[in-house]
C-alpha cells in the first residue's frame, strides 16, 4: 500500500480497465482493478470454466546480465538455477541470511539469450533488486524491465484462444517459455500462471499491451479478471501470497515449499541458512503451512487464531475466504507440527466463536497444468 | 410504501407499526460485491443503537451490520441464507431482521433518502 498522499502508479492497461468498468483499488503502490462488472465470483468461475485475462504488469520483471547469472543468483536462493535448461521456467524463493523468505519469484532461461528472466512481486520488486545486486558482488547486472507489461491468460480455453493470435503456444508445456509474436507484437510467452489452471503469461512492450489485451478480450471465451478473483483462484490452488502466507519470518520448510530446493543444492548446502533449513527438512519444523476447510459457512480470514479441541492456541490463518469453486470457506495457515496432519480437527476463532475446521490437503481444487513429455 | 431511512454505516430501515425492518443499502451491496454468507441475530436479542447486529460475508471481506436503533429482534430473514443473490440484486427489499423499536423517535433522527444521497456524494 502506498503512503497517503503519494501518487499511485498505473499500468499500461489503466485506461482499458477504466473503460471496462473496473473498480480500481490501491495495491502494492499501483492503481489496480479488483474486479470488473461481472464481479469476483463470475470472474473466478469463468477462469475455471473458460478463460480469464489478468493484468499483472505491476509485477517486477528484470533481465539478469552477467557471465553466469544462474550461478550467481544461486547465492540467494536454494533453487537449482544452473540446471535450468533453455526454454525452462522455475519457481523459487529469495532467502535472507537467516533462511526467511524475502520473496518468491519465477526465473527462466530463454533460448538464445545470455540473460536470465526474473519476475518478482510488485510490493517487493525495488528492494529485491537492491538486495540481489548487493549480495552478488557485481557478478550480475540487474536490468529492471519497467517498460514491459505482463498479461496472464488463464483457464482451460487459454490455449485455443492464444493459438488464434500466435503460433507456438500449444507447443509449450507447463513452465516452458519462448519468444513469439502475439497479435503482431514481439513477446515472451510462458505456459505458467498463478490460478492452478492451464494458461500463459505474456510479457511484451508496454506500448503493445493494450492492443494485445483488447484482441484477447474480444475472444468470446475471455473475461477480464481482477485481483479479487486472482486471490480466490490462487487460494484454491494452494499457492502462497507473499507477505501473507510467506514472509521473512517463515522458512521454506515451515511454508511446505521444500520442493523448491534443488537436489544438488541440498547436497551442497550452499544457500543462505542452509544448515538451519536442512535441519528442519530432516527433523521437521515446529510449525507448518496447511490447508484448512471450514465445516460451516463462516469464512475464517487472515489473522484468525487457530485453536485445538481444548481451546489452546496452535496457530493462525494467513489467507482465508470463500472458495467459489470449492463451494465452502477455505483457508491456509500455520499450525504447530503436531496438528499439521491431514484430517486433524481444529477450530478457527471468528468474532469470538470457535468455527470447526479440518486440516486438508492442498490444493483445494486440482491443478490442471498441461505437462508434456519430451 | 413506508418511507426508508438510512445510516452512515449504510443500513436502511423501514418502520411499520413500531417494528423496524433493516437491510443494507445499494451502495453497501455494491461495495461488498458478491455476498457468500450472512449471520443473522437471534430472535429475542435486545440491541442498543449502534450495536453489531449481523455479519455480511462477501468474497472479499466480512462486514458488520449495525442496529440503526434500539430494540428487540422479532424476526430474522432465513430466506436470505438460501438465496444470497437477492441482496446484491435488490438490496432494499432484502431485509435481514426486524426489531420492535424501543423509541420510535430514533427512526425520525435517521437520514432521509435525500440526506443519504448527499452523504454518499461526500464519500
Amino acid at each position: 500500500m502506498a503512503e497517503p498522499g503519494s501518487a499511485l502508479k498505473r499500468t499500461p492497461l489503466h485506461a482499458l480497465h477504466v473503460s471496462l468498468g473496473a473498480r480500481m483499488v490501491p495495491f502494492a503502490g499501483y492503481e489496480m482493478p479488483v474486479q470488473y462488472r461481472a464481479g469476483i465470483l463470475n470472474e473466478h468461475l469463468q477462469t475455471r470454466k473458460s478463460a480469464g485475462l489478468f493484468d499483472v504488469s505491476h509485477m517486477g520483471q528484470a533481465f539478469l546480465q552477467g557471465s553466469d547469472p544462474a550461478r550467481a543468483l544461486e547465492l540467494v536462493t536454494p533453487a537449482d538455477l544452473v540446471g535450468l535448461r533453455d526454454g525452462q521456467m522455475r519457481y523459487g524463493l529469495l532467502l535472507n541470511s537467516e533462511g526467511g523468505i524475502r520473496d518468491d519469484f519465477m526465473v527462466a532461461r530463454l533460448a538464445g539469450r545470455p540473460w536470465l528472466y526474473l519476475i518478482v512481486n510488485a510490493a517487493t520488486k525495488d528492494s529485491d533488486f537492491v538486495y540481489i545486486a548487493g549480495h552478488l558482488n557485481g557478478a550480475i547486472t540487474i536490468e529492471p524491465q519497467a517498460g514491459r507489461a505482463l498479461l496472464a491468460l488463464q483457464g482451460p480455453n487459454a490455449e485455443s484462444v492464444l493459438s488464434r493470435h500466435t503460433e507456438g503456444a500449444s507447443s509449450l508445456a507447463f513452465l516452458n517459455l519462448a519468444e513469439m509474436t502475439v497479435a503482431g507484437a514481439p513477446a515472451i510467452v510462458s505456459r505458467s500462471g498463478y490460478t492452478g489452471e492451464d494458461g500463459f503469461e505474456i510479457s511484451l512492450a508496454s506500448g503493445d499491451a493494450e492492443d494485445v489485451a483488447r484482441k484477447l478480450l474480444a475472444e468470446p471465451e475471455v473475461l477480464p479478471v481482477g485481483l479479487g478473483a486472482r486471490d480466490t483462484l490462487r487460494l484454491e490452488a494452494g499457492l502462497c501470497l507473499y507477505g501473507h502466507d510467506i514472509d521473512e519470518t517463515t522458512s521454506p520448510i515451515e511454508a511446505d515449499l521444500a520442493w523448491t530446493i534443488g537436489k544438488r543444492r541440498k547436497m551442497a548446502r550452499d544457500f543462505p541458512a542452509a544448515e538451519r533449513i536442512i535441519g528442519q527438512l530432516m527433523n521437521g519444523a515446529r510449525r507448518r503451512r496447511v490447508g484448512l476447510m471450514l465445516k460451516d459457512k463462516t469464512p475464517a480470514r487472515e489473522g484468525a487464531e487457530l485453536v485445538d479441541a481444548a481451546g489452546a492456541g496452535i496457530g493462525r490463518v494467513t489467507s482465508g475466504g470463500f472458495g467459489p469453486s470449492a463451494g465452502v470457506p477455505i483457508a491456509m495457515g500455520y499450525v504447530d507440527a503436531d496438528h499439521a496432519a491431514d484430517g486433524t480437527e481444529l477450530a478457527a476463532m471468528v468474532r469470538g466463536t470457535a468455527r470447526a475446521a479440518v486440516v486438508s490437503p492442498l490444493p483445494f481444487v486440482p491443478h490442471r497444468y498441461i505437462r508434456k513429455s519430451g | 410504501m413506508a418511507e426508508l431511512r438510512f445510516t452512515e454505516s449504510h443500513e436502511w430501515v423501514k418502520a411499520e407499526n413500531g417494528v423496524a425492518s433493516i437491510g443494507i443499502t445499494r451502495y453497501a451491496a455494491d461495495q461488498l460485491g458478491d455476498i457468500v454468507h450472512v449471520e443473522l441475530p437471534q430472535t429475542g436479542k435486545k440491541l442498543e443503537a449502534g450495536a453489531e447486529a449481523a455479519v455480511v460475508e462477501s468474497v472479499k471481506a466480512a462486514s458488520e451490520l449495525y442496529a440503526p436503533l434500539a430494540g428487540e429482534v422479532t424476526d430474522a430473514n432465513r430466506d436470505l441464507e438460501s438465496d444470497l443473490s437477492q441482496i446484491n440484486a435488490d438490496p432494499e427489499r432484502a431485509w435481514f431482521f426486524r426489531m420492535k423499536m424501543s423509541d420510535a423517535a430514533q427512526f425520525d433522527r435517521l437520514m432521509t433518502r435525500q440526506q443519504y444521497d448527499d452523504y454518499l456524494k461526500g464519500l
